[in-house]
């Protein structure tokens, strides 16, 4: 179920990276335990964010969460689709759901971030 | 004891079942340190015949406008309430359930608001409104920090042409989270110095409001704010004391207002020494997620029929906690329903017809003065409500009494420069031949 | 729902209600003011007769749930009966009449019912001074926040948070970030109280306050309060009390002894006001002697048995509200106080206990009791046994609207999972808590026979379950004429 090629964090945010540039979105698991998401709050492009910093909001009927990013950085990229379809992060988490790119700048972070194994055990074992 | 059903035979019943033998044991738990040692101070019970005989000799100890012919409004305008609303708020399906959480169980009270809702979007010309809050003046000032939210800046400026009660809300509701407040002057005129709240406004300006008409009763220049509104990177919260102006005045939503808030008193609701009243609260839909308290939207359920619930909670404390957009968890729901029932009995041709009346009399008012050689204070133009000069003002209050007549409200309690002025307003109410009376007596005491 | 709205009845140019005649008819608006200052459109208002308003309005109130029609245990909101005396009293034109401006010496009996009814709240709570003007709980703890604050900067210290336990009600926290203050969650102890430890941990010389529900939100009695009040004191915070939960002590205990400086009442829940279908309430603010010279102005004092009210407070924190308070809602909180006396007060919270501990008592087997200790006037069960059969405690809240009961209070506090939080109250007959004992049992039995039947309710409310995501994701809030009868 969790993909693997992905690192974690414990508040269920995914990061693929690529050139430099980290993709990021909310896990299959924390979308579930959301239920459907009504409304996407992106940050700013541009932004320059330190890893573990709050800059979303993911929110269903009955709660809001807040999305943190992985990794310290600049952010490059917003995914705007979700702004008109939210429900993307129910339907494809890991794809079409994706929330933000950012440009990485420390990229030693990703080995502080949890392996999907660790990250399936920490869902699994709660 | 009234209220308390329980028979003796219940509380043994209920007491053993629970492995109990007396009602003290239930607090055993409690600490005998803290645990209070002797009754209460509190005035022997009284029966229900009782107390209805203690409650009106108090209430006899008052004297209200039905003892006098008052002129006071300043924020609290005396209105005709069309008989039901009473009527109907005396329901007990109205005024006893909680805030509508389990929408299936509360479609009137949810049907109520999403109708209240809609008549606030039209008497204020905005896309969106919310439940309601708890008065006018908490209104202007969640809409003060809605502005700084969105803008991320820290500053608002205020017309001190607005309610001055107001204003000593806004400043406590925002300074101490550290925000700044400013004012502007009105000019000699009545109007608020619209050249110097542009000097005024910076980069760190949210928002500026002004409330029209103005606490003054004078109808600010909306064009002029309307083009500063389009000139300025910063938002325009307007705000509305006097409802019943709208059914002829310009509405907040065509001079480019971004947030419009108001007091509803003057809608269906009785003066009651100032409360419970009717916070309105506006925008423009592109805020939404900022706006604080209860809305209602429509959906449909499982049948495809259309119903209502409350929308949009994640903005409130109930879910967002110390992230919300506002503490605030009740709406004034009864007065909001007396403000639908309000305007669904008078109608789109009655409403308008009582808007004028307030115009024409205000006006009439003012003529007869003139002829008595009474002068205004003020030179812009008004809706029912203006301040007149006195030679001295309590002295005029004083005769006023004697005479079976609350003239108005004394303007020097909340600006020293206006020590000469008295504050007038003029509603439906009032007919002409007692208008014609209070212009005669105003001749005789004005230069006393 | 058969009932349409209002916007939808009617028809162009119909009339309602006997409008006041416009007896200057001759007189043009035109002639009085600039056309550039007139609306160019009329506000789109309902155009109906007036028993069209009145069979409207009449027949959506028939569709809600309430205490006049049905039991309303709905936990932390002590959903008790509304005396009908109270309701008719506090509309007499003595009152209702009475102008905010009028001189003093016109309202003499208003100031009174103010006066008294500040005194007997501070008897029954245990403080020295008082402030009614508070519209709401959640208005009244900003306002004992910004007391607190503005007792600390008097005292030169700006101290910049306040420590709540994460059983609190949601108002809590949002009330600190009004008032400027950072909000600290100490998660509970393993007995649902506050953990001393944490405490004790996150107390410092920042602390401006801790803010306590006593009993707590779980219907809790927090034992070690006390040992809580010195504690904090000890680093020169201030104890705040949320007043939501008073019915459960009137006579017994007081919050003032027990060591609180700042209590807010809920003169809507604990005092038989009604609640209006979500207001107006009451929130009035009660401290200790210290804080005293911050209250908000007006504070009304008696000076040779006159009452007035005094504006000169240079500490005063300012104003909450334009006025002086939800007068009406205090007029009935002292005709119930009248009513009852000392003994009677008592009484209400001895047998709402009561009422609370027996239906939790015969519930607890069925459904979990997380935190199995007595509870106090309200009592918070779990439904989270029934997972397994597919069933939330939503579908059990549901199921019960069916039954002819509103729900219980449901995922709060959000400490307990598919928590179903209890709240009787004490006007409540034995008949009525059996009866709802039943048909919780008969639910529980279903959500293990037929699921679906849970799943599906409510079956004979006006609407069925309601789309919230589509009310969300795609928000109609106000009716438009071109989109016509849905």
């Amino acid at each position: 179920m969790v993909p693997k090629d992905l690192r974690y964090t414990s508040e269920h945010e995914w990061i693929r990276v690529e050139n430099g540039i980290g993709t990021v979105g909310i896990t299959s698991y924390a979308q579930e335990q959301l239920g459907d998401i009504v409304f996407v709050e992106l940050p700013e492009v541009g932004r320059e964010v330190k890893k573990m910093e709050g800059v979303a909001v993911v929110e269903s009927v009955k709660a809001a969460s807040d999305i943190y990013t992985p990794v310290s950085g600049k952010i490059v990229e917003v995914n705007e689709d979700l702004n008109s379809s939210p429900n993307l992060i129910n339907e494809d988490p890991y794809g079409k759901g994706w929330l933000f790119k950012i440009e990485l700048s420390k990229p030693e972070e990703l080995e502080e971030l949890l392996s999907a194994e660790e990250y399936e055990r920490l869902i699994t074992e709660g | 004891m009234p209220f308390i059903p329980h028979t003796e035979e219940d509380v043994r019943e209920m007491l053993e079942s629970l492995g109990l033998k007396e009602k003290e044991e239930l607090f055993s738990h409690i600490p005998e340190k803290i645990r209070l040692k002797s009754p209460l101070s509190l005035p022997n019970p009284l029966s229900e015949m009782e107390i209805e005989r203690e409650i009106e000799r108090i209430a006899s100890m008052n004297k209200g406008v039905m003892d006098y012919i008052s002129f006071i409004g300043a924020g609290s305008y005396n209105h005709w309430i069309p008989s039901t609303v009473e009527s109907l708020l005396n329901r007990g399906e109205i005024f006893s359930p909680y805030t509508p959480y389990q929408p299936e169980a509360s479609q009137g009270t949810l049907t109520i608001l999403f109708e209240f809702q809609t008549m606030m979007c039209e008497l204020f010309n905005m896309e969106v409104s919310n439940a309601s809050v708890y008065d006018g003046a908490s209104a202007l000032a969640e809409a003060c920090l809605m502005a700084l939210r969105i803008t991320k800046k820290n500053e608002v400026i205020l017309s001190s042409a607005i309610h001055p009660e107001y204003r000593r809300v806004v400043r406590t509701y925002l300074e101490s989270a550290g925000f700044k407040v400013s004012e502007v002057q009105f000019k000699e005129s009545g109007e608020t110095d619209i050249e110097a709240l542009e000097k005024k406004i910076s980069d760190d300006t949210a928002a500026f409001a002004i409330q029209n008409p103005n606490f003054l009763g004078i109808i600010e220049n909306i064009e002029k704010i309307k083009n500063l509104r389009e000139r300025v990177n910063a938002m325009l919260i307007s705000c509305v004391t006097e409802p019943i102006s709208l059914g002829i005045l310009k509405p907040p939503g065509s001079y480019k207002t971004d947030i419009a808030v108001g007091e509803g008193k003057s809608l269906g609701i009785p003066l009651n020494f100032g409360g419970p009243y009717l916070g309105i609260f506006t925008s423009k839909m592109e805020y939404i997620r900022n706006m604080p308290g209860r809305i209602v939207g429509e959906t449909i359920d499982i049948e495809g029929k259309r119903g209502f619930v409350l929308t949009l909670s994640t903005r409130e404390q109930h879910i967002r906690r110390a992230k919300a957009t506002s503490n605030i968890c009740t709406n004034h729901n009864m007065c909001a329903i007396a403000a639908t029932i309000y305007l669904a009995s008078v109608g789109k041709e009655g409403f308008k017809r009582i808007s004028e009346i307030n115009l024409k009399k205000a006006h009439f008012l003012a003529k007869e003065l003139s002829k008595n050689g009474v002068k205004l204070r003020f030179s812009s133009p008004f809706y029912n409500e203006f301040a007149v000069k006195f030679k001295n003002p309590q002295k005029a209050l004083e005769i006023g009494i004697e005479k079976g007549f609350l003239i108005g409200l004394p303007l020097g309690r909340f600006y020293p420069s206006l020590e000469d002025s008295i504050l007038i307003n003029v509603t439906e109410i009032h007919s002409l031949e007692v208008l014609s009376d209070l212009a005669k007596l105003l001749g005789e005491i004005k230069d006393v | 729902m058969s009932e349409k709205l209002i916007f939808e009845l009617g028809k162009s140019g119909r009339k309602g209600v006997s409008i006041p005649e416009d007896e200057l008819k001759e007189l043009k608006v035109e002639e009085i003011l600039d056309k550039r200052l007139l609306r160019e459109e009329d506000p789109s208002l309902p155009e109906v007769s007036e028993i069209e308003v009145i069979r409207h309005y009449t027949r959506l109130s028939q569709l809600n749930f309430c205490v006049d029609t049905h039991f309303y245990p709905l936990g932390s909101c002590t959903m008790k009966y509304n005396p009908r005396i109270a309701e008719k009293l506090a509309s007499l034109k003595g009152f209702s009449t009475l102008h905010p401006y009028e001189p003093e010496e016109l309202v003499q009996g208003a100031l009174k019912i103010m006066f008294e009814l500040g005194k007997f709240l501070c008897e029954i709570g245990g403080f020295d001074a008082i402030t009614l003007q508070p519209s709401a709980g959640a208005h009244g703890e900003l306002t004992g926040l910004l007391l607190i604050r503005a007792y600390h900067e008097h005292k030169g210290k700006k101290r910049t948070k306040v420590i709540i336990p994460d059983s609190a009600h949601g108002t809590n926290p949002a009330s600190c970030t009004l008032a400027g203050y950072r909000a600290v969650e100490i998660k509970s102890g393993k007995d649902g109280c506050i953990d001393i430890d944490r405490l004790r941990g996150e107390l410092d010389e920042e602390t401006a306050a801790v803010m306590i529900t006593n009993p707590n939100t779980l219907g809790l009695f927090e034992e070690k309060i006390a040992e809580i009040a010195e504690l904090t004191h000890s680093v020169g915070a201030l104890l705040y009390g949320d007043g939501a939960n008073l019915n459960a002590l009137m006579g017994i205990s007081r919050p003032g002894d027990m060591g609180f400086d700042v209590l807010h009442f809920n003169l809507h829940k604990t005092f038989a006001a009604p609640h209006g279908g979500g207001g107006p309430g009451s929130g009035p603010v009660a401290v200790k002697k210290e804080l005293e010279p911050f209250l908000p102005v007006p504070v009304i004092v008696e000076r040779d048995g006159k009452y007035h009210l005094d504006y000169d407070r240079p500490l005063s924190i300012g104003k909450v509200k334009t006025f002086y308070g939800n007068f009406s809602v205090m007029i009935k909180a002292y005709i119930y106080i009248r009513m009852m006396g000392a003994e009677g007060l008592k009484r209400v919270s001895e047998n709402a206990v009561l009422s609370a501990r027996y239906v939790i008592n015969k519930l607890k087997e069925v459904y979990d009791l997380p935190y199995d200790k007595p509870p106090m006037h309200e009592g918070v069960l779990s439904g989270k046994k029934f997972k397994e059969y597919g069933v939330k405690t939503l579908d059990i809240a549901k199921r019960l609207l069916d039954y002819g009961f509103h729900p219980p209070t449901i995922y709060f506090p959000l400490i307990v999972e598919e928590a179903i939080m209890i709240e009787p109250t004490e006007t409540e007959t034995k008949e009525t808590l059996d009866a709802f004992i039943e048909a919780m049992l008969k639910i529980a039995k279903e959500a293990k026979e037929n699921p679906q039947l849970l799943k599906e309710a409510p079956h004979t409310t006006p609407v069925r379950r309601l789309d919230e995501v589509k009310a969300a994701k795609e928000p109609i809030l106000r009716w438009k004429k071109d989109k016509g009868e849905s």
